[in-house]
């Protein structure tokens, strides 16, 4: 296994290929649907005005998104009441729901790669091999063993998008992953989708 | 009537932290079957990890705690109405507790109601008063990856040139193991229900996941189907968490229903492999927990 350090050069990017098992280190942030309509709506197509708190904290996100990584994750958080918040359980969340936005929240903000499950498709491919980008898939409901490897919470954005929703800041040390879409144009999710998609049709045709 | 609140947490904890054995055996034995070193076997391997930490820590399997469906069946004379707030409150502390997230989430005003509590809806709760004297509680945690790579089919199918038949079923139901590819954290279980309306048809396909693991269809006409089922989805070759490999499908369980004269529905709901189900029994003073 590969250990690879965030923020993540772009050196190091393009030298990840589809099957590399990794174990990230450093600082990243949760993002989920409400943080990527978010982000797209407020600061990339700017349909929406900013409002409250929106400008203070894409501040605060941007040098942590620049070479950094998004952990598509609603995790389960202790510690609500006390704000001495910890990951209980935080494995990744199904990725394909954030197609419409990834590859223009990657390439507006640097974004070097997104942590996730199920893959995604053809227009975060593009983007991975324009920022240049990766795609790392984590176990899917492996999330008490994942949580081990987050070392801290530095803190919480949008906690009213609720706790699943919300943009956590966290330290990892190892958090252990697959690349399964590379900055090459390399998805094992074409492949696979392509090779049960052959299958799938001779057993129709039975 | 006695107050269960306290068992009603337990059951909830034990769901949402301490995997079936069935479903663990099925997983342990997928693990044999995939090729050392593949992303296929580290897949698995990190499932089984997983799954033993959880159990010891008291913490859930998946963060996704999914929807809490409960079924429960009362001999006469317990009052629904207390059992739905003792399972509800339950269900708020679990959530404080960190057993549960918070999952409850307003559709209209996109508001997270912070306790799992959300209309009279969430959590699911079905009653069905029973003869004797043994009350039982079941509870499914399904987890919203696997339950959005659910599907309904109306047969005909033109496109898949699936019939209205038991070869139209098998069609369908490839297809759906299919289109689901890895999103649903394969390896799944697939609930298959044939028949009904739309409404009882994904109702009913999940009911149908609380049978155990290996325990064939006592309809033999059904029990070839799921074996064959099984079989093929596997040879699809989508894979632990759709990485490439043997398993994809640990299990299908299917069930028949009344139809319309005019319909025809295939109704396929997908568990995923953190099949989290539990069950509480109580008869007088005795509780017990399966």
């Amino acid at each position: 296994m590969r250990a690879v350090k965030i923020p993540i050069s772009d050196e190091i990017i393009r030298s990840l290929k589809v099957g590399d098992p990794v174990a990230l280190s450093g600082v990243m942030i949760t993002g989920r649907d409400t943080f990527h309509k978010w982000l797209i709506d407020t600061f990339i197509k700017k349909t929406r005005p900013p409002q409250g708190d929106d400008l203070d904290i894409s501040a605060a996100l941007k040098p942590i998104l620049d070479g950094g990584i998004i952990y598509h994750c609603g995790p389960v958080v202790s510690g609500l009441e006390t704000k001495e918040y910890k990951f209980v359980a935080a494995g990744p969340t199904t990725s394909i729901r954030e197609e419409p936005y990834q590859a223009d929240v990657m390439k507006h903000f640097n974004v070097k790669g997104v942590i996730g499950k199920g893959g995604m498709g053809p227009k975060t491919l593009q983007g991975c091999q324009e920022v240049p980008g990766v795609y790392f898939h984590a176990i899917g409901g492996a999330a008490t063993y994942i949580a081990q490897s987050v070392t801290r919470v530095l803190g919480v954005h949008k906690l009213d998008f609720g706790v699943p929703e919300a943009i956590w800041v966290i330290e990892v040390k190892d958090l252990p992953v697959v690349v399964t879409m590379d900055a090459h144009g390399g998805s094992l999710h074409q492949v696979v989708a392509d090779s049960s998609g052959k299958v799938l049709a001779d057993l129709l045709a039975r | 009537m006695r107050d269960l609140t306290n068992e009603f947490l337990e059951l909830i904890r034990r769901a949402a932290s301490d995997l079936p054995p069935d479903v663990e055996a099925r997983l342990r034995a997928a693990i044999e079957k995939e090729e050392p070193g593949s992303a296929a076997r580290g897949a698995l391997e990190t499932i089984l990890k997983n799954i033993e930490l959880a159990r010891q820590n008291s913490t859930p399997i998946c963060q996704d705690t999914g929807t809490p469906i409960f079924y429960v069946k009362h001999p006469e004379g317990w009052s629904t109405r207390k059992l739905r707030a003792q399972i509800r409150n339950a269900l708020a502390e679990a959530t404080k507790l960190s057993y549960m997230r918070p999952n409850a989430v307003d559709a209209i005003y996109d508001k997270n109601s912070g306790n799992n509590l959300g209309g009279d809806d969430f959590p699911t709760i079905h009653f069905e008063e029973i003869d004797g004297e043994t009350l039982t509680v079941e509870v499914m945690l399904k987890g919203g990856g696997c339950e959005n790579v659910g599907a309904q089919y109306s047969l005909p199918d033109n496109h898949l040139g699936a019939g209205r038949d038991l070869a139209g079923v098998r069609k369908v139901v490839l297809d759906a193991v299919h289109k689901a590819q890895g999103q649903g954290c394969a390896p799944g279980i697939l609930g298959v229900a044939i028949g009904g309306d739309r409404g009882t048809g994904y109702s009913k396909s999940k009911e149908v996941l609380f049978d155990k693991i290996g325990t064939p269809n006592p309809d033999p006409k059904l029990a070839a189907l799921e074996e064959q089922l099984t079989a093929e989805s596997n040879q699809l070759g989508i894979g632990p968490m759709g990485f490439g490999g043997q398993t994809t499908v640990l299990d299908t369980k299917i069930t028949g229903l009344h139809r319309l004269p005019a319909s025809y529905f295939v109704t396929v709901s997908y568990m995923c492999w953190a099949y989290r189900r539990r069950k509480l029994t109580v008869t007088g003073d005795q509780v017990s927990y399966a």
